[in-house]
């Protein structure tokens, strides 16, 4: 940070935001803006650069046609892995996710080369659509209470050495491995498969990247009350589907 | 005139028996109004019972994300002109529903076919319809739902060994995709206020450039074909360049669209835009939709929006504030479970009213409205909506299962 205000970047929501995936964009803006922390947000399209001077980056789900020329544009224009390396912190979600890793299968069946931020690689799924209210136990070096969000994907995400899984699952799919993880992360880079959008049912995450992003420990408490009351309600759903 | 110049086979009269007695029977039961289990029961006696009802009718097919009910009225009602009409009015809209539908008009000469978007190429191939109305596309039921971008390339699969006039939203890219691989094709500019399903060229992929009305891929060349109808303000502009206005008892700019489209629909058969519009006044709530209703000594408003798009067309006809507005929301299967779509939909609209929130998903509307920066209240349900509701009539939008639940409630 060489300012007190929080560079938002939400990447390609003409390709990638299938999802409500603004979602995430309003929640981090929203809880910075209630500590007064100054936000500029900017949505890249696919045709403009991606710039890399932004704090946090914001990737979203999309359709395989989408993901695969999000996947060429990005890998064309360079700027996400610049940031990167610069330190930025990137979340992302279902394709977005994929779009992280080494390899993800493409909308023509092929492999589709990532972006080489996360350490996995995403095949597609023999069986049925995941799709329902997850609930997971987030790894606990991130100090956070349990996830709770809807998966909705034919994605299995398989995890290299030095990608840790987000969460461990109680209920839902997840990473689809069969191992019980749900998304990775390493360092700065976060992938999910989580919707809600995961920010309105998670909302200690978006707290957790704006952290990272000003390198503060803690930040002055907000009313939570109806992230509370969605959470409880989700999470009880989830262990105890209708 | 298509008439009964041909009469139904045994079987066909058989099976068209056999489902109206099944429909009676779930009728009775208290199961609703029959059409769909009528129509499943009519179809196994004769499966190409739907392909020999249409054969003795002049068929429009109707099928869109949003507006398709409301169209099908519109133009069934504007068709009228010109002789009997079938239609199946009460929106049941897959195979079985349409059957029903089509068995219960043996007099008439027009059928105005509702068709989900799912099965058109499957009942466009079995009526061989004379003309097809496709108003727009866009995201719907995301846990369940075909992509909307492949709904858009089955479409246009299906549709390009269809000889019908195809009457389409020139204004929606997705639908000129659609259906620009039919031989004849009438352009309406029907406007719509939704873009964020169609930033992608359906073609090629590159990024279509929109400046103001217009719309065109820089990359491939893919672009708004020129309309040769187009709706403005309230006038239907027709091929001749004239101004026909439109007089509806149904509010909002989409209705306007659906009335510009199904003029030009009616046009295909012969019927004058005048009269068409003219008759199009008569159509008044859409299955309950847009019904003024009193309960509980209040007026309340019935508005259905069941999607991103279908909510922004409702911010956009809603009263002014500080109008009370009840907001419901569902996440039934018929609605759809994933809720993340909320997120698409700009609440910020709805600054300066007061906002009442009910239905079984009240806590993500409650997070939504939060980060919206509005204020709003939770009640436990309708009841406790309307006691708490600043004087006013009460707009009430409410999705798919919730709009149900609203209906029920009030007595509709």
């Amino acid at each position: 940070m060489t300012d007190s205000s929080l560079r938002l970047v939400w990447v390609y929501p003409d390709l990638l935001s299938t999802y409500g995936d603004q979602g995430n964009a309003l929640v981090v803006e929203r809880r910075a803006l209630q500590r007064r922390v100054p936000v500029s947000r900017v949505d890249v399209r696919s045709d403009q650069p991606i710039p890399t001077s932004g704090d946090i980056y914001l990737i979203g789900g999309g359709e395989d046609r989408p993901q695969r020329l999000a996947a060429e544009r990005l890998r064309r224009d360079g700027g996400l892995n610049r940031a990167v390396a610069n330190g930025a912190i990137v979340f992302s979600v279902c394709a977005g996710y994929q779009i992280l890793g080494h390899e993800f299968v493409n909308d023509l069946g092929r492999p589709e080369p990532g972006l080489g931020l996360l350490d996995v690689v995403s095949v597609r799924g023999e069986g049925e659509r995941c799709v329902g209210d997850v609930l997971a136990d987030i790894d606990p070096q991130l100090g956070l209470p349990p996830l709770t969000g809807f998966e909705n994907h034919q994605g299995v995400t398989h995890l290299g050495a030095t990608a840790r899984p987000l969460a461990r699952l109680r209920v839902g799919k997840g990473n689809g491995t069969g191992d019980g993880t749900e998304g990775a992360y390493n360092d700065t880079v976060f992938g999910t498969y989580m919707h809600g959008p995961v920010m309105a049912r998670n909302p200690h995450i978006a707290d957790m990247l704006i952290k990272l992003a000003l390198d503060v420990n803690a930040l002055p408490p907000v009313d939570d009350q109806w992230y509370d009351a969605l959470r409880a309600e989700r999470i009880a759903a989830a262990v105890q589907p209708a | 005139m298509a008439g009964n110049s041909e009469p139904l086979s045994p079987r066909a009269k058989l099976a068209v028996t056999a489902g109206r007695a099944a429909a009676a029977v779930s009728r009775v039961a208290g199961r609703g109004s029959g059409s769909v289990i009528g129509g499943k029961v009519a179809l196994r006696f004769d499966p190409d019972l739907l392909a020999r009802l249409a054969r003795h009718l002049d068929v429009v097919l109707v099928s869109a994300t949003n507006g398709k009910t409301t169209t099908t009225r519109l133009l069934a009602e504007a068709l009228r002109a010109n002789g009997q009409v079938v239609s199946n009015a009460l929106g049941a809209n897959m195979p079985a529903g349409i059957t029903s539908a089509l068995a219960g008009g043996s007099e008439a000469r027009y059928g105005v076919i509702e068709v989900d978007e799912k099965y058109l190429a499957t009942v466009a191939r079995d009526v061989a319809p004379k003309a097809i109305a496709l108003l727009n596309l866009s995201r719907d039921q995301l846990d369940r739902a075909a992509e909307t971008r492949m709904l858009a390339e089955k479409w246009r699969e299906g549709l390009a060994g269809v000889e019908a006039i195809v009457i389409a939203n020139a204004d929606d890219p997705l639908i000129v995709w659609a259906a620009s691989s039919s031989p004849t094709v009438v352009w309406v500019a029907a406007g719509q206020e939704w873009k964020d399903d169609a930033w992608s060229c359906p073609s090629c992929g590159g990024v279509l450039q929109r400046p103001s009305e217009d719309w065109y891929c820089a990359e491939c060349g893919f672009r708004r074909p020129t309309p040769t109808w187009a709706l403005s303000e309230d006038h239907v502009i027709d091929p001749y360049g004239v101004a026909w206005p439109i007089h509806l008892q149904l509010p909002g700019r989409a209705n306007r669209s659906n009335a510009a489209v199904s003029a030009a629909a009616a046009a295909a058969f012969g019927v004058d835009p005048k009269i068409a519009l003219e008759r199009m006044y008569k159509v008044q709530a859409v299955a309950g939709r847009y019904d003024v209703v009193t309960y509980q000594e209040r007026e309340l408003r019935l508005l259905l929006a069941k999607n991103p798009a279908g909510w922004l067309e409702t911010f956009s006809l809603i009263d002014r504030p500080p109008t009370p507005v009840i907001l419901s929301v569902n996440a039934r299967g018929a609605d759809g479970t994933d809720t993340s779509w909320l997120w698409d939909v700009d609440y910020t609209r709805l600054a300066g009213h007061p906002i009442l929130v009910i239905g079984d998903r009240k806590m993500d509307l409650a997070v939504r409205l939060e980060v919206a920066g509005l204020q709003f209240l939770v009640c436990s349900d309708l009841d406790e909506a309307v006691r708490s509701a600043p004087p006013g009539r009460i707009e009430s939008i409410a999705n798919y299962t919730a709009f149900q639940d609203l209906r029920r409630k009030v007595g509709n």
